[in-house]
């Protein structure tokens, strides 16, 4: 297992350097640099242009640039941002929690209602139900997040009033960030009535966020009890007598639970992509929303730091999944 | 396990106890457009960066609420000296600085503040100089290390600023968001911590509204200033809660989440007048978009031709297509808000046969062709220049003048521009200190139809660049003014621009807001706001 695990480790390498390295450029092709968009159409003398470059080091050649920067990142450090002048590493970490509990509640929200459906939807083939479930995830796979979420505030927030627009927690309260999870932080504070409105404020977003994914997963598990249920061991263990409840808990779900965990898994990359658009509907203080500034404003350091930081967490979670394959599946663990 | 819990536990009691309760008091939530970058406007070139800053500084001298009509502010008065170069200013007594947890002021306001503040920006040699990036874009952009020579302290109610040159905007340039005035004390009480850096980022001023708290990307809070020297606000809260879709800032403000909103989306405003729970203000921004004609290239040497183009070009039609309620043909180079603005001025009429004509006579019978340079990026004053640039092509078309439409990336754009590498091109100015010089002479006079000037029409009129540079000489706002209206017609009988539009700014209000005034610089203020 050990062995396992280092192997996937050592394979993130490559792909670490590779982030670094199309993150780097990626930005630096965008016309325009961070003192020309500041400056605008009044323009900049300049001797003062020429300074300001030297100064954040725009002025080395690109391939000395990236190797300063590669070195600044293994010794922990990820520049300033040019904005802000704060370090890159604490605006991350400051902002990261917002996005990740909405990304947890998200997945939840798809795994809790997606596996189910997709189990039933599976038994039931054929079935209205089941015509029902792939309609719907088929819709909300196709659905366009910005459209679906303001049409989600003006309905329930605005014509309904149920729940807030935007935002992480209404105004009149204020916790001091400890954990930087909105939930975790009002309960530890004991306000229930603050929890009760962070509560609020995620419901919304968490669908918004949340659909793709469900549509994928519940797809995702149909499909794979369908194959599942066609194998010679479930129409075995069928002949044996057992119940049906035993026959798809027991030996078909473990079985098709496989390819599900991998789609979850990767679902994470499509969740902190899709947050982007949630956290800017949503007025949600992620980094999604902080990107899309970094990209707007051409602050490199915090859009390369912010893309790397993102990036270790996907991989993280993959090799959280292959890991997991592993335990539910020995024939993985054992092949390498 | 469960002593780190019950540590966290002991730690949040004590946060908890910190917490102040706002429901009682009265709270204006007002929807901001997008993050602040930090909390000192001198390094700052944005108006949602100066938004947050407002509240907390004052100027020695500011602008009239909703105008730009300059005032006093920390300076309860000045004297200017008669050849022009020096300026007195007299400090209120009493102006309290704020306090926070980490700093207690010992002292009221004085003329050490002043300096401490011009000098950060202007010495390089000042310890805050080079903190947070040391970038004084406008104090730079305005030509104040130019003009300064010295400033001193006379007392300590005291200052006394000496210029180089006579430059009558200079008083005007002091009540920009990129000189307000900061504590000499608490920046040193920072520096001596070792975190200069806090001044820009945790704000101390003498303003109406104390700083409270920022949460990043989310919530700036402010409380009144109960020892503000002009009397305590109506308000006892002011929050901002950062909103960064139009159409979701219009759902807050309908839910009652917040009570003022900038920037709706153009689409929305038919239906937000329409709607009897909120208020709709609106006023012409201080800007104007244009199209520069490069008099030193050819067929646009010829006056004739910038007359004609100018007549065979469809304004209203522009302006109502592309900006729609969010804009307003412009006839002169400067905004209707700004004073000296000449309104008997008639704009060239759009008149196809009259413009065939001129074109004949200029030599040009059949046409001749162009380049029509577009802006590759929305700006205030130019929602879209690729479809305004579509929409001339067209339209010159039907004069036999064949338009190529030139597009670069926006840096590169500008550069060019400058350089005076197009024959038509469009670009437009949004003004910094509401004073006409500011437009008249920044964008048309001779000194910046150099390459790389700001002049993009390389249009050096020696009758217009003698009244704009004697205005400037000139202290005494009402010969001021009748020199820049004289200027204006020279401007539009010489026609080196086109002037396409002035923006049009909107806002939401609740109900129950009063006292709420738009600014003309596009920034929002929350000083004498009240809820009913």
């Amino acid at each position: 297992m050990l062995r396992f695990i280092l192997t996937r480790v050592s394979l993130v390498i490559p792909t670490f350097l590779g982030i670094t390295f199309l993150t780097f450029i990626l930005i630096r092709l965008v016309p325009g640099d961070p003192i020309e968009v500041r400056v605008g159409e009044r323009g900049i003398a300049p001797e003062r242009l020429a300074a300001f470059r030297h100064e954040l080091g725009l002025d080395q050649p690109l391939w000395q640039q990236f190797l300063d920067y590669v070195g600044h990142v293994l010794s922990g450090d990820f520049g300033l941002s040019l904005i802000t002048h704060n370090p890159v590493l604490s605006e991350f970490v400051t902002l990261f929690p917002a996005t990740l509990e909405l990304a947890l509640c998200a997945m939840l929200f798809a795994t809790l209602i997606g596996l189910p459906a997709g189990i039933l939807a599976a038994v039931k083939r054929g079935s209205l139900f089941d015509h029902g479930v792939m309609g719907a995830s088929l819709t909300g796979y196709s659905m366009p997040i910005f459209w679906w979420g303001l049409l989600l505030i003006l309905f329930f927030s605005v014509a309904l009033g149920w729940t807030p627009v935007s935002g992480r927690l209404d105004l009149v309260y204020y916790v001091e960030p400890v954990t930087g999870f909105m939930l975790i932080d009002t309960l530890m504070a004991g306000d229930y009535d603050a929890f009760r409105s962070a509560l609020s404020h995620l419901i919304l977003p968490t669908i918004v966020l949340g659909t793709v994914p469900l549509a994928v997963v519940a797809r995702m598990t149909r499909s794979a009890m369908l194959e599942v249920l066609g194998e010679d061991y479930i129409r075995t263990a069928r002949a044996k007598g057992l119940a049906d409840r035993r026959v798809i808990g027991m030996h078909a779900l473990r079985n098709a639970l496989i390819p599900v965990v991998t789609v979850i898994g990767l679902q994470v990359g499509t969740l902190l992509g899709g947050a982007i658009l949630t956290e800017t509907i949503f007025s949600w203080p992620g980094v999604g929303k902080w990107l899309i500034e970094s990209i707007n404003r051409r602050d490199y350091p915090a859009l390369q730091g912010g893309v790397l930081l993102i990036a270790t967490s996907v991989i993280l979670v993959n090799l959280l999944v292959d890991v997991l394959y592993g335990v539910l599946n020995p024939r993985i663990r054992h092949a390498r | 396990m469960k002593r780190i819990l019950l540590g966290a536990g002991l730690g949040m009691a004590a946060a908890l106890a910190l917490t102040a309760p706002a429901q009682a008091a009265k709270t204006l939530v007002y929807c901001s457009e997008g993050s602040p970058e930090n909390f000192n406007p001198m390094l700052n070139t944005t108006g949602t960066s100066f938004d947050v800053a407002l509240p907390v500084y004052n100027n020695l001298v500011q602008f009239e609420h909703g105008g730009t009509k300059v005032v006093p502010g920390l300076a309860e008065s000045w004297t200017i000296s008669d050849d022009g170069l020096v300026y007195t200013f007299k400090l209120r007594a009493g102006a309290k600085w704020h306090s926070n947890a980490d700093f207690k002021p010992t002292r009221d306001a004085n003329a050490d503040d002043v300096i401490f503040s011009f000098e950060r920006q202007w010495k390089a040699d000042s310890p805050y100089h080079k903190v947070s990036g040391g970038a004084y874009d406008y104090f730079n952009d305005m030509a104040m290390p130019k003009l300064l020579k010295s400033i001193e302290k006379v007392d300590d109610l005291t200052v006394k600023f000496t210029l180089n040159a006579v430059e009558a905007p200079f008083l005007a340039n002091l009540a920009m968001p990129f000189a307000p005035i900061m504590s000499a004390e608490y920046a040193a009480m920072l520096l001596k911590k070792g975190t200069p850096e806090k001044l820009d980022q945790v704000p101390i001023g003498t303003g109406p509204f104390q700083f409270v708290a920022y949460q990043k990307d989310a919530v700036v809070r402010y409380k009144a200033f109960e020892q503000y020297w002009g009397g305590k606000q109506p308000l006892d809260n002011l929050v901002f809660a950062i909103t960064p879709d139009a159409a979701v800032r219009l759902a807050k403000l309908k839910a009652n989440e917040c009570q003022v909103m900038p920037y709706p989306n153009p689409a929305d405003i038919e239906a937000m007048k329409k709607d009897t729970s909120i208020l709709v203000q609106e006023q012409e921004g201080l800007n104007v978009g244009y199209v520069s004609f490069n008099v030193t290239k050819k067929p646009f040497d010829d006056v004739r031709v910038r007359r004609a183009v100018s007549m065979a070009m469809d304004k209203k039609a522009i302006v109502a297509a592309v900006y729609q309620a969010a804009g307003v043909p412009a006839k002169n180079p400067i905004p209707p808000t700004m004073w000296s603005y000449n309104d008997a001025i008639e704009d060239y009429p759009y008149d196809i046969e009259r413009a065939k004509k001129l074109l004949a006579d200029a030599g040009y019978p059949n046409g001749f062709e162009t380049d029509l340079w577009a802006m590759p990026v929305q700006r205030p004053y130019n929602p879209n220049a690729k479809r305004v640039a579509e929409m001339m092509q067209a339209d010159l078309a039907k004069v036999g003048v064949k338009a190529k439409i030139v597009q670069y990336e926006w840096g590169e754009y500008r550069k060019r521009m400058q350089q005076g590498e197009h024959q038509m091109g469009m670009l437009g100015w949004t003004g910094d200190n509401g004073d006409p010089d500011n437009f008249l002479y920044t964008l048309l006079g001779c000194e910046a139809a150099r390459p790389g000037g700001n002049n993009l029409s390389k249009w050096c009129n020696k009758e217009f660049d003698d009244l704009v540079v004697q205005a400037k000489r000139t202290t005494d706002i009402a010969a001021r003014t009748k020199l820049y209206e004289q200027s204006q017609v020279i401007f539009k009988e010489e026609a080196p621009w086109y002037t396409i539009a002035h923006s049009v700014v909107y806002m939401g209000l609740a109900k129950n807001v009063v006292g709420y005034k738009m600014d003309p610089f596009g920034v929002h203020r929350f000083e004498g706001v009240d809820l009913k």
